[in-house]
């Protein structure tokens, strides 16, 4: 894989911001990913994540930034960067009254793609759908139409791929093998910037960006973002989880409780005062359920990255709301 | 059946409905605006009798009684007569490209002739095409004529003023001699259901592909607005064109309307009208935000052109205002030709004023419709 090389960043953006009215969408968001990356783009509905992805497709025109993808600029160059992009929609967006068959047709002309008959029929059999050619795209279910989608999104040979949710409503094993393809075409070379809500698929990812309010929050491998969370965990097991999990949220140290089936997770910033929450509430409640040390998940951090950056953007708001008289 | 009904839930629909029909700012302006315009259309655009159709006198000399008989038409109000006098092979120009609707022909000696009481001929050419159109002034002429030579023939020639009229009023039903109104409908019909339907099949084109969300991606990939235009466009002319076959058909073998001119200038003409519909529809398209408004906006537009462009009424009967609007429409320019074609023979020649308004308006609304489309989903 030559993805080390420094010269190869295929996207390259700086400050871009999308306001939609006086909302700011995406704001200031700056990031890089670099050949062969497999890059998830993470956060919490309605953060931007989608708008980003636009912006950097050019379906969105940027209200501020600047930035380049596969070396071509995003404001001005559009055109020839959507020749050489793959774009995954979150919704399910070839046609469904078109069969399987039609609609990979229909996007190899768009394309021009020299030899349709032959490269519509490799994928069609890749896809192991050459048996279902002629079958309407709409008659097929959920984790179909995303390896149809896929398939037609990377028929012309893109650079880099851009998949907005595209596990959205799919089965796991179907995503086990969504993502198990987007390894085998990274290998290849190809880029990938996924956008998802799923944990599983964010350690899938060789990096994870998180979005939140607009603003990026986090970035690096998913051990970095956790280490640099700073959070502790000590997982509780026993009876009556019900009963500690209510009295140790109380307690100060303490940030995050969550149950997981019969265990109770506890998360808090500093190791020695959440050991001392966790203790006290054990012994308040007489309970000979057990805690000890745990590890941190990326969704306590990802929950924690959402409350603070919750606060700002209200605080932020708060001031603005205090300066205008309106 | 009496638990089964409930007030609330009516009332859920209902306030659900209006506060939709509140949202969708162009269902209501159809609301109130369709029966404005409708009532303004039919109110005051519309006459059955109408005045002041362009006639040429054709006459080898000019008398006494040429000016009477010219100034009691005139004063008819039906007539409106051209200054001076036109050539035959001019006056046959204007009844086939339609700038006159009436020639009167005075053949030499009309004068001397009347004064000797020998009755001599007075030929009217009425362009019959539209029979609605002419009917009311031709069964006034004569009333108009004896009158008008009555006040002239006075004193010694008082007899021959008697009934019967002075002249021999000879009168040729042009195109249309039967006065056969399946011959004038058949045009106007191949107008208005190209209008209808091709207009509303492209006014889905792009409102369907931002309702079932495949929009989105085909902005994603490398197509450019006027190649999205063109390919969405074309299949419809071909639809066009199979419905200008079934109508032709069927008009031949139901209704045996005549076929003057060509084909192939017909085919031309049709090519043009389809093409500026499409393009209408189309330019519908990136302006509505839904199927639905696609569809309102199809209706708009054919309310006037059913009312204006002189299909279901005379066009000359309207006010200068309407006929402003109605000469706007490409149907009117359509419909005019087909009938020049089909029943008066007519070439391209005949048919410049109303080919140029064809290609201004689709090279018009063409430009609009790139102007309008999004690139983005901004």
């Amino acid at each position: 894989m030559a993805g080390d090389r420094p010269e190869e960043i295929i996207i390259d953006i700086h400050g871009l911001t999308k306001r939609f009215g006086n909302k700011t969408v995406v704001d200031d968001v700056s990031l890089d990913v670099r050949r062969g990356e497999i890059v998830g783009f993470l956060g919490p509905n309605g953060s931007g994540k989608t708008t980003t992805i636009r912006m950097i497709c050019g379906l969105l025109r940027p209200d501020g930034g600047s930035g380049t993808c596969l070396g071509l600029d995003i404001l001005r160059d559009a055109d020839r960067i959507k020749r050489q992009v793959g774009y995954m929609t979150q919704r399910f967006s070839y046609y469904e009254d078109l069969t399987i068959r039609e609609n990979l047709d229909f996007v190899a002309r768009i394309y021009a793609l020299p030899d349709r008959s032959a490269i519509v029929k490799k994928t069609l059999e890749r896809l192991g759908l050459y048996e279902r050619r002629d079958q309407l795209a709409g008659s097929l279910s959920g984790g179909w139409k995303q390896r149809l989608a896929l398939a037609a999104s990377v028929m012309h040979q893109p650079k880099l791929l851009l998949l907005d949710e595209p596990t959205a409503g799919v089965d796991p094993q179907a995503r086990r093998e969504f993502w198990d393809e987007i390894h085998a075409l990274a290998e290849d070379g190809l880029t990938v910037l996924v956008s998802t809500h799923y944990m599983d698929e964010a350690e899938r990812c060789h990096r994870i960006i998180y979005i939140a309010y607009g603003k990026i929050v986090a970035r690096g491998t998913v051990a970095e973002v956790i280490e640099r969370s700073g959070l502790s965990t000590i997982v509780v097991r026993g009876h009556d989880v019900g009963a500690i999990a209510r009295l140790v949220r109380q307690k100060t140290g303490v940030e995050q409780v969550a149950p997981f089936g019969n265990d109770l997770h506890v998360v808090g910033p500093d190791a020695v005062a959440l050991k001392q929450a966790v203790d006290a509430a054990l012994v308040e409640t007489h309970s000979d359920a057990l805690a000890e040390p745990g590890e941190t998940s990326l969704e306590d951090v990802f929950i924690r990255l959402m409350q603070e950056a919750r606060a700002r953007d209200h605080s932020a708001n708060g001031t603005a709301k205090a300066e205008s008289p309106s | 059946m009496s638990s089964g009904f409930s007030l609330s839930r009516i009332l859920a629909l209902m306030v659900k409905e209006f506060i939709q029909m509140r949202r969708d700012r162009l269902t209501f302006a159809m609301i109130i605006g369709i029966p404005i315009i409708q009532l303004v259309l039919f109110g005051y655009a519309i006459n059955l009798d109408p005045k002041r159709l362009p006639t040429l006198m054709v006459a080898a000399e000019s008398g006494p009684a040429t000016r009477t008989i010219v100034a009691a038409m005139e004063a008819s109000g039906y007539f409106s007569i051209a200054p001076g006098l036109a050539s035959p092979a001019e006056a046959n120009e204007a009844l086939i490209d339609g700038s006159a609707s009436y020639v009167i022909t005075l053949p030499p000696g009309f004068e001397r002739d009347l004064v000797r009481g020998t009755r001599p001929q007075l030929l009217v050419e009425a362009d019959a095409t539209d029979p609605a159109a002419t009917s009311n002034a031709l069964g006034a002429l004569p009333q108009i004529l004896s009158s008008a030579l009555k006040r002239e023939l006075t004193g010694p020639l008082a007899t021959q003023a008697s009934p019967p009229i002075a002249v021999d009023l000879v009168i040729q039903r042009r195109y249309n001699p039967e006065g056969i109104t399946a011959y004038n409908i058949v045009p106007g019909l191949l107008g208005t259901i190209l209008t209808m339907t091709t207009i509303l099949m492209t006014a889905l084109a792009l409102t369907r592909e931002i309702e079932r969300g495949t929009m989105e991606n085909l902005m994603a990939m490398p197509a450019t607005p006027l190649e999205i235009m063109i390919g969405k466009i074309v299949p419809y002319i071909g639809f066009g064109l199979v419905q200008v076959a079934v109508i032709l058909v069927c008009a031949q073998i139901l209704f045996h309307v005549p076929m003057m001119g060509s084909f192939a200038v017909l085919l031309g003409v049709t090519f043009l009208f389809i093409g500026c519909n499409v393009t209408l529809g189309y330019t519908f398209s990136t302006i509505a935000r839904n199927q639905m408004q696609a569809m309102q906006m199809t209706f708009f537009w054919f309310l006037p052109s059913i009312l204006l462009s002189g299909f279901m009424f005379p066009f000359r009967g309207m006010p200068d205002w309407a006929q402003v609007i109605g000469s706007a429409l490409p149907i009117t320019h359509y419909i005019r030709s087909v009938r020049g074609i089909m029943l008066k023979g007519s070439g391209p020649a005949d048919l410049v004023n109303e080919i140029w308004p064809l290609v201004a308006f689709w090279l018009a609304v063409g430009a609009l419709a790139l102007f309008r489309y999004r690139r983005t989903l901004d």
